[in-house]
């Protein structure tokens, strides 16, 4: 049961975000953070994926591909939105194409702050994550 | 003539972090056209110059994009800086020009890594991403930033580099040179790397001019174009020539990138070898009134700022014209007749950075 845990799948989109954070999580992989060794793995594929790494705010253009993407996701599953600029609209949030963060759209489980968000923090982020991942998948079988 | 089919590429692919949607229209596995569809990070910054005003917007700027933030910032500050007819010290001058040789290095370095993930060489990805680690460690100790640094201010930089510091960036150039020429061989000699770059996405200088690509894609092409030459922060002090190669393929823009990697090291050690003592900044008082463009050269290319000011704090425009957009035909035009499992390596040789292109 505790499998999902040990070996958690990351999806990661791209929302509105100028890059600084999605260079931030493709760093997380490389060898100076390598979360490979903690059984993470970045998928492309939202079948296969249990956290959804979104970074940058949303938009109307993205909100039907951020939405089909979490739906596409199996149970359980954890979102983690990177920077400030998917918690908050951050320095955008005035833009006018910047609907604001990423719980607008789907229900978000942690906020990892930062402009751009430190690999640090992301890592911190989806640990947390796998704790709320694990307690969903208590309840997921219940739910019905 | 086989059947038509539309392969739909993208917003979210593997291989790309950013959302960019190509319609490829294929006949058997060629593509004939590829149609694109763009507006996912559209943010609408320059609107954005309403609400901030002159001093704040460079903030903005800089996240135009995180890869080339700095580059974004200083255009944005130089733009200004010429309205207000500020002079910045000479010391400003390299030290911009340092960390603007540091941001080419470490945005080729990731391009680098993306190629060799899109060729499925997994290995000289994680490579070439340990070696940037290096470059993003000098950002992190001079600036305190690692991708973001805001360091780049409007009559100057926020922040020095101690001598010491500017010892041990030699020390570490020294290191890197070593790793990156070990790198470099792989990517131009390896025979199955060459299988996959080599007369691929061939662009004639002709079509390269036509187009109007900019940066390396032009470079690759034949075309001489290096905004550098204009002699803006310190180039017109540093002793260079513009990297070009005539082939116009994969392999050609990947051997330009490599030349300049080795090119911005050389740059900036000349840089610290001629660094001059002095101040860092100047005070700008006032409002800058007047209209100004500003060419500078990012590492996709060409960049254009146009900054209209009407001497209050708030501007009255901000354009900015970014390289990726000016290289989207030349894409098109390479992605025309070629495989369908080509695609990725031809959308990654324009070095494409969509929330440049969208803002």
């Amino acid at each position: 049961m505790d499998g999902i845990k040990k070996s958690p799948w990351i999806l990661h989109y791209d929302g509105t975000s100028c890059n600084g954070c999605d260079i931030e999580v493709l760093a997380c992989l490389t060898p100076l953070y390598d979360v490979e060794r903690f059984g993470i793995i970045n998928t492309g594929n939202p079948k296969h994926a249990d956290v959804f790494l979104i970074t940058g705010s949303v938009n109307e253009q993205n909100i039907p591909v951020v939405k089909q993407l979490y739906e596409q996701m199996p149970e359980p599953k954890v979102v983690v939105a990177v920077g400030i600029c998917a918690t908050s609209g951050g320095i955008f949030a005035e833009c006018y194409n910047v609907a604001g963060g990423v719980d607008k759209v789907i229900p978000v489980d942690v906020y990892v702050p930062g402009c751009a968000a430190r690999p640090e923090a992301i890592i911190d982020g989806v640990v947390k994550g796998l704790e709320i991942l694990g307690e969903k998948k208590k309840n997921v079988g219940k739910r019905k | 003539m086989g059947n038509r089919t539309i392969v739909p590429f993208g917003p979210q692919h593997p291989v790309l972090p950013e959302p960019i949607h190509l319609d490829l229209v294929l006949e058997d596995e060629t593509v004939v056209e590829a149609v694109p569809r763009i507006g996912y990070v559209h943010r609408g910054l320059e609107k954005l110059v309403e609400k901030r005003d002159f001093q704040q917007y460079t903030y903005v700027a800089e996240r135009i994009c995180g890869i080339c933030s700095f580059m974004h910032g200083m255009g944005y500050c130089m733009s200004i800086e010429s309205i207000m007819g500020a002079e910045i010290p000479d010391r400003a001058k390299f030290l911009r020009t340092i960390w603007a040789e540091f941001s080419r290095l470490h945005s080729h370095l990731m391009w680098l890594g993306l190629l060799a993930d899109a060729f499925g060489f997994e290995s000289l990805f994680m490579q070439s991403w340990k070696l940037r680690e290096e470059v993003l460690d000098v950002f992190e100790e001079t600036t305190g930033g690692r991708v973001i640094f805001s360091v780049c201010d409007i009559g100057g930089v926020r922040k020095d580099i101690k001598k010491e510091t500017l010892e041990k960036i030699l020390g570490v150039l020294d290191r890197m040179e070593k790793e990156l020429t070990e790198i470099a061989g792989v990517f131009l000699n390896d025979s199955t790397v060459k299988l996959r770059t080599r007369g691929v996405g061939k662009l004639s200088k002709e079509a390269a001019f036509e187009l109007g690509a900019l940066g390396p894609m032009a470079r690759a092409s034949g075309i001489e174009m290096d905004m550098r030459t204009q002699g803006y922060a310190a180039y017109s002090q540093l002793d260079f020539k513009p990297i070009i190669d005539l082939e116009g393929d994969s392999y050609a823009r990947t051997k330009v990138r490599l030349g300049e990697m080795f090119q911005a090291m050389d740059l900036i050690r000349q840089c610290i070898g001629k660094m001059p003592e002095g101040d860092i900044k100047v005070k700008i008082t006032g409002s800058p009134k007047g209209e100004y463009f500003t060419r500078l050269e990012q590492p996709r290319g060409e960049v254009l700022y146009y900054v209209k000011a009407n001497g209050t704090k708030f501007l009255d425009r901000v354009r900015v014209r970014t390289p990726t957009f000016a290289n989207v035909p030349a894409l098109l035009e390479t992605l025309k007749n070629c495989s369908l499992a080509d695609v990725p390596i031809l959308i990654l040789t324009i070095d494409p950075c969509i929330s440049c292109t969208e803002r």
